[in-house]
């Protein structure tokens, strides 16, 4: 006859936490005292059914057991015993959590079905009652309560699903303003919802577009308190259901659209996550994925520059300005720059910029007109201080693209001013460029390779912590950086 | 269709709250909306298919047929047949479990419904935090007194 043990009890922890460590297969010798050690045999996850645990107790029994079954929307885990130096025949057990919901508490439910040699039977139920599982609920109470089940997840273990919050900080507005509103606190993340990946984040990318957003030019896009940050690169640390195109530990990028990546861990949808290539970086992708896509659409679909373009950029030996140089250079353009210093100049120069016009007021029409006759296409992210000379430096026919106001809300452009020259004026927004995945991709790919095959340089990568990102605007902010800018996480 | 799903935990055995809440009957000596109940056309209480007639304490009347009841499982199933709340194809379930170690049980108090769009969250909260919430809290009063 078949004997019947069943054993339950309350655990005060969420139900995600407890059921973060029933479900992997192979938790039972980091939280059950009657287990020595434990492996899955052939390396499979413990989280596959199917998949085989062999251990021994400490009392020198050695069990194989089979995980039959495993279900994380009812919490239910099913397995059996496939060979033992202890009687139990025919043993199949199942583990059941559900959820108290009036006091976020767990109802644990174990039980099984086994047969026994004659005139055992009595012994064995008591052993698997108290023993296993009795002791095993007291065992895990005391794995939580010690918090061990938190400090999993080392580089040697593959990262398993963890349903639960991880901690993160994140970088907080509270009020619009100065540097001096950005402040790092701790922060939790919860589980990713289906169609979302976690993603521990490495390098996050700064952008001049943060700063508009700081300053509350855009309160619809960031409403209070907000955390800024439209790309960052990382690790994935587990999907949500339904995702399939990343897995746990894949190295990961992704751009916007909504602003939030000032953190060390986000969630964010998977339809935005790009796997990076071994030799991207996770610093280079953050500083470089935004803009490098920015330059793509700029040079290619936009201002189509080509051998012979005559390509005025402004913020020359800034993050875009450099990619920009760099990329226009390698297709043939004439590319004359603005910087703010002698020493931008010269980083400007090494990466492809012909002719550099030192100016910290805002004054070059004339110096364009007199090296090349007026400008084809203008790359422009200066805004409002520089609108009068925009126009005197664009040459006939010249396309002016206004992708940034570091100086000030550009005033509308009417189209008498764009007449006298047959002008054109465009104020594209990287978004409508990546609109598809397929763009994102085919994009984030040619970027990848104009890196690697040296049509593009690196630029210079500025690194900040995290929690120094008020300095990172401050210095973006007064013009003392070059190249592109990250914070680190 | 909407799920409502509510649990708690009684501190007295499964079969100490089952013999308080087993009778379809005798939901006014335990919960604290309902006014009154009677079966009708004189059916036993326990008899599964049986009707009963409620008003709460605010008046409104509540028609619901038990569909199940099990004495083995500590559970009763039952859907509404008429009621003010705009529900449509309620059915609700209410099972008791015992916890083996210590002298308590876990409560589980679910249904499952459809109403018109975007009355969702307002019934969800009526259901989930009135009727059943409710219901568990009178529980785990009466037994913590005694």
């Amino acid at each position: 006859m078949l004997q019947r043990v069943a054993r339950s009890t309350i655990v005060d922890a969420p139900l995600e936490r407890v059921w973060a460590v029933l479900r992997e297969f192979n938790s039972h010798d980091q939280w059950h005292d009657v287990v020595d050690t434990s492996r899955i045999e052939r390396n499979e996850r413990g989280d596959q059914v199917g998949c085989i645990r062999a251990f021994s107790l400490k009392d020198g029994n050695r069990i194989r057991e089979q995980l039959l079954a495993l279900d994380d929307r009812t919490f239910k885990s099913t397995y059996c015993i496939l060979d033992a130096t202890v009687p139990l025949q025919r043993y199949v057990a199942t583990i059941t959590l559900k959820r108290v919901t009036d006091s976020n508490r767990t109802f644990w439910h174990w039980e099984s079905t086994f047969a026994t040699p004659p005139g055992m039977e009595r012994e064995l139920c008591d052993m698997v009652a108290t023993q296993v599982y009795e002791a095993g609920f007291e065992n895990l109470r005391k794995h939580l309560r010690r918090g061990n089940d938190l400090r999993q997840g080392t580089a040697e273990s593959p990262a398993m699903p963890t349903a639960m919050a991880v901690a993160s900080r994140r970088v907080v507005l509270k009020s619009y303003g100065a540097p001096s509103v950005l402040r790092a606190e701790n922060d939790e993340v919860a589980a990713p919802k289906a169609g979302e990946v976690r993603v521990r984040q490495r390098a996050i990318g700064v952008n001049f577009f943060d700063i508009y957003l700081r300053r509350g030019w855009m309160p619809d896009l960031l409403p209070l308190p907000g955390v800024l940050g439209m790309e960052a690169a990382g690790t994935v640390l587990d999907v949500g259901a339904g995702v399939h195109a990343v897995m746990p530990g894949d190295r990961v990028a992704y751009i916007g659209p909504t602003p939030g990546a000032y953190c060390s861990v986000r969630s964010v949808p998977a339809d935005q996550v790009l796997r990076l290539p071994a030799a991207v970086e996770d610093d280079v992708a953050a500083a470089l994925l935004l803009k490098g896509i920015t330059a793509d659409y700029l040079l290619r679909d936009l201002g189509r520059v080509t051998r012979g373009t005559r390509l005025l950029v402004h913020a020359a030996a800034g993050g875009l300005g450099l990619l920009v140089c760099s990329w226009a250079k390698s297709l043939g353009a004439e590319v004359i720059g603005t910087v703010s210093s002698p020493e931008k100049a010269r980083v400007a120069r090494e990466y492809g910029c012909d002719k550099v016009i030192v100016t910290t007021n805002y004054q070059f029409a004339s110096e364009v007109q007199n090296m090349c006759g007026g400008a084809d296409v203008l790359i422009d992210g200066l805004g409002d201080a520089a609108r009068d000379e925009n126009f005197a430096a664009l040459a006939r026919r010249g396309h002016w693209i206004s992708v940034g106001q570091a100086t000030g809300a550009l005033k509308p452009v009417a189209t008498s001013d764009l007449v006298a020259k047959s002008l054109t004026f465009s104020r594209p927004v990287v978004f409508d460029y990546i609109a598809t995945r397929a763009e994102l991709v085919t994009r984030a790919e040619r970027l990848w390779t104009a890196l690697s095959d040296g049509t593009v340089r690196k630029p210079p990568i500025e690194r900040y912590a995290l929690e120094s990102a008020e300095l990172a605007h401050e210095r973006l902010e007064q013009r003392l950086t070059t190249g592109a800018l990250v914070l680190t996480a | 269709m909407v799920r409502v799903y509510v649990s708690s935990v009684v501190d007295t055995s499964a079969d100490n709250v089952w013999s308080r809440i087993r009778d379809f009957n005798a939901l006014p000596q335990w919960h604290p909306t309902i006014a009154d109940s009677r079966i009708e056309n004189s059916d036993a209480s326990d008899r599964v298919g049986c009707i009963r007639h409620m008003h709460t304490r605010d008046g409104g009347m509540i028609r619901e047929r038990l569909l199940a009841l099990s004495d083995y499982d500590y559970q009763c199933v039952y859907e509404i047949i008429e009621s003010p709340m705009g529900v449509a194809n309620y059915i609700a379930t209410l099972k008791l479990t015992p916890i083996t170690d210590g002298q308590r049980c876990f409560a589980e108090w679910s249904a499952e419904f459809d109403c018109a769009e975007g009355r969702e969250r307002e019934l969800t909260e009526l259901i989930g935090n009135g009727v059943f919430q409710g219901g568990m809290d009178a529980l785990k009063r009466h037994f913590a007194r005694r």
